[in-house]
C-alpha cells in the first residue's frame, strides 16, 4: 500500500510537471508559473490528485537548501565578505522598512499591534526560491541587481532566527513568552555551531573529499556532495537556526576548492528536482476555500502589502542606485511574499498570537503573492521595462530602435571589447548587446554604445538587426547562454556568421556541435603569451620562442578537432590527448638533437628524414 | 584534369594590387593549376611546412607569381623558400623531392622597363636581379623556366593588363608546349652536391 502510493505519487508530480512546465515555457511564461500550476491542478483544489501538501511543502523545502547551497558555491568568501554592507544595510532597510510600514497599515486599519506586528513581519520576507529561480533563470545573479536581491535574501534568512523567537513573545495571554536566560543560551549555541562549520569546513571538508574523490565512484561522490548539504542543514536546524543559511555557509567554504564544479554538476539536477516540487507544492498549499470565501480581502491584504514593500524597495533602488532597467525585477521579486512566511504565521498560531481564521487569511495572501510574481514580471518585461527605455534618463536603455550595423557583438565585458574596439576603429559599425545594466553604463561612460538587452531574446536580436547583420560575435562569458543564443542564431538567422569565444573545452565543443567554426579559447593566446616570455627568460631566442608557441598554438588546436569526434570517450579522449602531446614532444626533441648536432659540425649527413623540417632559427 | 601546376602567389597587400589578382584569378581559372595564396594561408606567417611539400610533390611546374619589391620576393615568399626548401628534402644530401620539375617566376614591377638600364634609377637591368632564383631553382635541380615579367604594372592600361592575363593563362594552358622551351636545355647543372648547405655558411658569417 506504502509502495504503491509512493509511486503513484512521483507519477503524478513527474507527469504533471513534465506537461505543465514545457508548456507555460512555450507560452513564454517560464518554468516557475508551470510548477505552480501543475501543483495547483494536481492539488486539493484542483483534480484532488494529491492532497499531501504540507507535508510536501516540507520535503520540497529541502529544494531551497540545496539551492542555497549552489548559491554559495558561487560565491567565495572574499565576495560574501564585500556583500556584508549590501546584507546587514540594504537587508536591514528592507526588513525593517516593510515590516514598519506594514504595521502601520495594519493600526491604521484598527487592528491589534501584535497581529499587526507578526503579520507585518511574516509579510515584509520575501520568496528566496522564487527570487533566485528568476535570477538563474534569466541568468542577472551576477547583475548589481541581482547582487542586491542576494543580500536582501540573506538577510531575510538571518533575521528568520529572531522572527521566530520573537513572535511567541508577542502572545496576548503570554503563555509563549521565553524565559531569559534560555534565549542567551540558544545564541550562544548557534553563534558556536557556526563558528563549528566555519572551521570544520575550512580544515576538514576538502582532504574529506579528496578522500572521497580518490575512491573513483562518481556515485559516491554524489552521495557525499548530498550528505554535506543534509549534514550542514540538520546541524544548523538542531540548534534552532534557518537550515537554508547553513547550506549556503557550507557553499561559501566551498566555493574556492577544486571540488566546486563537480560538487554543482551533483548537485543541480536534485536542486532542480526539488525546486520544482516546492513550487507545486506552493501551488497545492494556495487554500482556495479561503480565497473565494473572501477574495475581497485577501485581495486588498494582497494590494496592500505588495504595494507596501513595493515602494520601500522603490526608494532603496533610487537610493543604491540601482541601474533603471534592473529595478523591475529587484521590486517585484522582493515584494512578494515568501515560503519563510507560512512558518511564522504557523508558529504565531500555535502561540496564540493570531488565531487561525486569520492565519489562513495571511498565508493565502502570500501564496496568491507568490502566484502572482512570476505573472507579475512577464507584464513588466512586456509593458514596465520598455517604458523605462523610452524614459531612459541616463541613455540607459533597452535596445528599442531597430538597427542596421553589419556586426553584432553579444556580450560587452572585457572579450566583446575589444572586439568591438578593434572594428570600431577600422570604422565597422558595431550593434551591442550586454545583460548587465551596470557594466552597459560603464561602457557608455567610456563613450561606446551599449544597449542593454538579453541576446537569447529572439525578439530583441531582430530589433538588432540580426536578419539584415552579417556576422555575430557571441563573447558572452556565461557558458549557457552563449550556447542558447547560437541556438537562436542558427534557428532564426542562418545568414549570420557566429564568430565565438569560448570559455573552455567543453564550452569549445558545444559550439562545434552548433557548427560554429570561428572559435577562440579565451585564455589560450595569452597563456601562450606568458610562456614565450617564460622561454625568454629561459634563454631562447626571441624569435624562437615566439615560432615555438605559435607552433604549439596549431598543435593544440589540431588535437582538440582530432578529439572532437569521441566525445564521450572519456578514455579514447585521453588516449588522443595522451598520443598527440607525445607526437609533439618527440617532434620537438628531435629538433633540439638535430640543431645540436648541425652545431656541432657534425651530422651533416646524417641519415635522417625531415617529415617537417627544423626552422633556421632553431639553430644558433 | 589532375592539377599539375601549382601556382604561389605572394602579395602581402593584396587589397591594394589590381595586377596581383587578376593574375591570380588568370592562373585559377586554368583546370590544371592549384593557387596557393601564401599570405592568405599564412597570415601569422607560421607557414605548414609538410603541406606545402605535399603540394609540391603532385606539381610538375612551379610556378612564383609575386611584385617585385626592393628587387626581390616579398618576404613570407623568403620565409617560404628558407622554411620549405629545406635541407635533405629539396638539396643537400637525400634532397631531390624537387629533381627534374620547373619552376616559372611570374614577377611584376612598379617601375617601368625603361628604368631598368645604367641611365636610370634603378641602374641594372632587370636580368641582374634575377641570379638568385635561378640559382635557387638550379639547386634543387629544377629548370628555371625564361621569367615573365610586367613592367610597370603602377600604370599599365586595362587592356594591356588584360592580354598579359590572357597570355599567363595560356601559357598554363600549353604548359609544357611553349616555342621558347624547345631550346632549353633539360637543366644545367641538376646535380645537388650532398654538401651543399648554404644556411650554415651563413650562419657562420661575421
Amino acid at each position: 500500500m506504502e509502495h504503491s502510493n509512493w509511486l503513484s505519487g512521483t507519477l503524478m508530480y513527474l507527469s504533471a510537471a513534465v506537461l505543465a512546465v514545457p508548456l507555460a515555457r512555450k507560452l513564454g511564461l517560464g518554468s516557475i508559473i508551470g510548477y505552480l500550476v501543475a501543483g495547483i491542478v494536481i492539488g486539493p483544489w484542483g483534480l484532488r490528485l494529491m492532497t499531501d501538501a504540507q507535508d510536501m511543502l516540507h520535503f520540497a523545502e529541502f529544494g531551497v537548501v540545496l539551492m542555497l547551497f549552489l548559491v554559495g558555491l558561487e560565491l567565495e568568501p572574499h565576495r560574501l565578505w564585500a556583500l556584508r554592507k549590501p546584507i546587514f544595510g540594504w537587508g536591514t532597510a528592507q526588513l525593517a522598512g516593510s515590516t514598519l510600514l506594514i504595521a502601520g497599515i495594519g493600526l491604521a486599519c484598527g487592528m491589534p499591534w501584535q497581529l499587526s506586528l507578526v503579520a507585518a513581519l511574516g509579510l515584509a520576507l520575501s520568496s528566496t526560491a522564487i527570487g533566485l529561480g528568476v535570477l538563474n533563470e534569466r541568468n542577472l545573479l551576477p547583475t548589481s541587481g541581482g547582487q542586491s536581491l542576494l543580500s536582501v535574501a540573506l538577510l531575510q534568512d538571518i533575521a528568520a532566527i529572531p522572527i521566530l523567537a520573537l513572535v511567541p513573545l508577542l502572545s496576548l495571554t503570554g503563555t509563549g513568552a521565553a524565559p531569559e536566560g534560555h534565549g542567551w543560551r540558544a545564541a550562544g549555541l548557534a553563534l558556536g555551531m557556526i563558528a563549528a562549520i566555519v572551521l570544520g569546513g575550512r580544515l576538514l571538508l576538502r582532504p574529506a573529499l579528496r578522500w572521497i574523490a580518490r575512491s573513483a565512484t562518481p556515485e559516491i561522490f554524489t552521495a557525499a556532495a548530498l550528505l554535506l548539504v543534509v549534514a550542514t542543514a540538520s546541524l544548523m536546524q538542531a540548534v534552532g537556526l534557518s537550515m537554508a543559511l547553513g547550506a549556503f555557509l557550507a557553499g561559501v567554504l566551498l566555493a574556492e576548492s577544486e571540488y566546486r564544479r563537480e560538487l554543482e554538476t551533483d548537485i543541480e539536477p536534485f536542486k532542480g528536482l526539488l525546486l520544482g516540487l516546492f513550487f507545486m507544492a506552493v501551488g497545492m498549499n494556495v487554500d482556495f476555500a479561503v480565497v473565494t470565501a473572501q477574495p475581497g480581502r485577501i485581495a486588498a491584504v494582497v494590494a496592500a502589502f505588495l504595494l507596501a514593500k513595493a515602494l520601500v524597495l522603490w526608494l532603496m533602488a533610487r537610493a543604491m542606485p540601482l541601474p533603471a532597467p534592473e529595478r523591475p525585477v529587484f521590486i517585484l521579486l522582493l515584494a512578494q511574499g515568501g515560503e519563510f512566511g507560512f512558518v511564522v504565521f504557523q508558529a504565531a498560531q500555535q502561540a496564540g498570537v493570531i488565531d487561525a481564521g486569520t492565519s489562513s487569511v495571511l498565508v493565502a495572501a502570500v501564496a496568491v503573492s507568490m502566484l502572482l510574481t512570476p505573472l507579475l514580471l512577464v507584464a513588466a518585461d512586456r509593458w514596465w521595462m520598455p517604458r523605462l527605455a523610452h524614459a531612459g534618463q541616463s541613455g540607459m536603455q533597452e535596445l528599442d530602435e531597430p538597427q542596421n550595423a553589419p556586426v553584432i557583438i553579444a556580450g560587452f565585458g572585457r572579450y566583446g571589447q575589444v572586439v568591438g574596439r578593434l572594428l570600431s576603429a577600422n570604422g565597422i559599425a558595431v550593434t551591442v548587446l550586454e545583460h548587465d545594466a551596470e557594466q552597459v553604463e560603464t561602457v557608455r561612460r567610456f563613450g561606446m554604445a551599449a544597449f542593454y538587452g538579453d541576446a537569447t531574446r529572439l525578439d530583441l536580436l531582430r530589433t538588432a538587426g540580426a536578419d539584415r547583420a552579417r556576422i555575430i560575435v557571441v563573447a558572452i562569458d556565461d557558458v549557457a547562454q552563449s550556447l542558447k543564443t547560437v541556438d537562436v542564431v542558427r534557428e532564426h538567422f542562418p545568414q549570420l556568421a557566429v564568430v565565438a569565444r569560448a570559455r573552455n573545452v567543453t564550452h569549445y565543443y558545444g559550439l562545434r556541435q552548433r557548427g560554429v567554426t570561428l572559435i577562440e579559447r579565451e585564455t589560450l593566446d595569452s597563456a601562450l603569451m606568458s610562456a614565450r616570455s617564460v622561454l625568454e627568460l629561459m634563454g631562447l631566442e626571441r624569435h624562437q620562442a615566439r615560432n615555438l608557441a605559435l607552433r604549439f598554438r596549431r598543435h593544440t588546436i589540431e588535437l582538440l578537432e582530432e578529439m572532437a569526434p569521441h566525445l564521450g570517450d572519456q578514455n579514447k579522449l585521453i588516449a588522443v590527448s595522451k598520443k598527440g602531446r607525445q607526437q609533439l614532444e618527440q617532434q620537438w626533441a628531435k629538433e633540439r638533437a638535430e640543431a645540436h648536432a648541425r652545431h656541432k659540425g657534425t651530422g651533416w649527413h646524417a641519415d635522417t628524414v625531415h617529415p617537417e623540417p627544423a626552422s633556421h632559427d632553431a639553430e644558433r | 584534369m589532375p592539377s599539375d601546376i601549382l601556382v604561389l602567389t605572394a602579395h602581402p597587400h593584396l587589397e591594394h594590387s589590381k595586377v596581383n589578382r587578376l593574375l591570380m584569378a588568370a592562373a585559377a581559372s586554368v583546370g590544371r593549376v592549384k593557387v596557393r595564396d601564401v599570405y592568405a594561408l599564412y597570415p601569422d606567417y607560421l607557414i605548414d611546412v609538410a603541406a606545402e611539400q605535399r603540394a609540391l610533390t603532385q606539381a610538375r611546374l612551379v610556378v612564383w607569381q609575386h611584385p617585385i619589391h626592393w628587387y626581390h620576393m616579398p618576404p613570407l615568399m623568403k620565409l617560404w623558400v628558407d622554411e620549405v626548401l629545406a635541407f635533405g628534402w629539396a638539396y643537400g644530401h637525400g634532397g631531390h623531392a624537387l629533381q627534374g620539375k620547373d619552376l616559372w617566376l611570374v614577377a611584376s614591377t612598379g617601375g617601368p622597363e625603361s628604368s631598368y638600364r645604367p641611365t636610370d634609377y634603378n641602374r641594372y637591368p632587370f636580368d641582374a636581379f634575377l641570379p638568385a632564383y635561378e640559382q635557387t631553382a638550379t639547386l634543387c635541380g629544377m629548370r628555371f623556366l625564361p621569367p615573365l615579367v610586367l613592367h610597370g604594372a603602377h600604370r599599365i592600361a586595362d587592356d594591356d593588363l588584360e592580354a598579359h592575363a590572357r597570355l599567363l593563362a595560356d601559357r598554363l594552358t600549353m604548359y609544357p608546349d611553349w616555342p621558347e622551351l624547345r631550346d632549353l636545355p633539360a637543366c644545367v647543372t641538376c646535380e645537388v652536391p650532398d654538401n651543399a648547405r648554404p644556411s650554415l655558411d651563413l650562419q657562420e658569417g661575421p
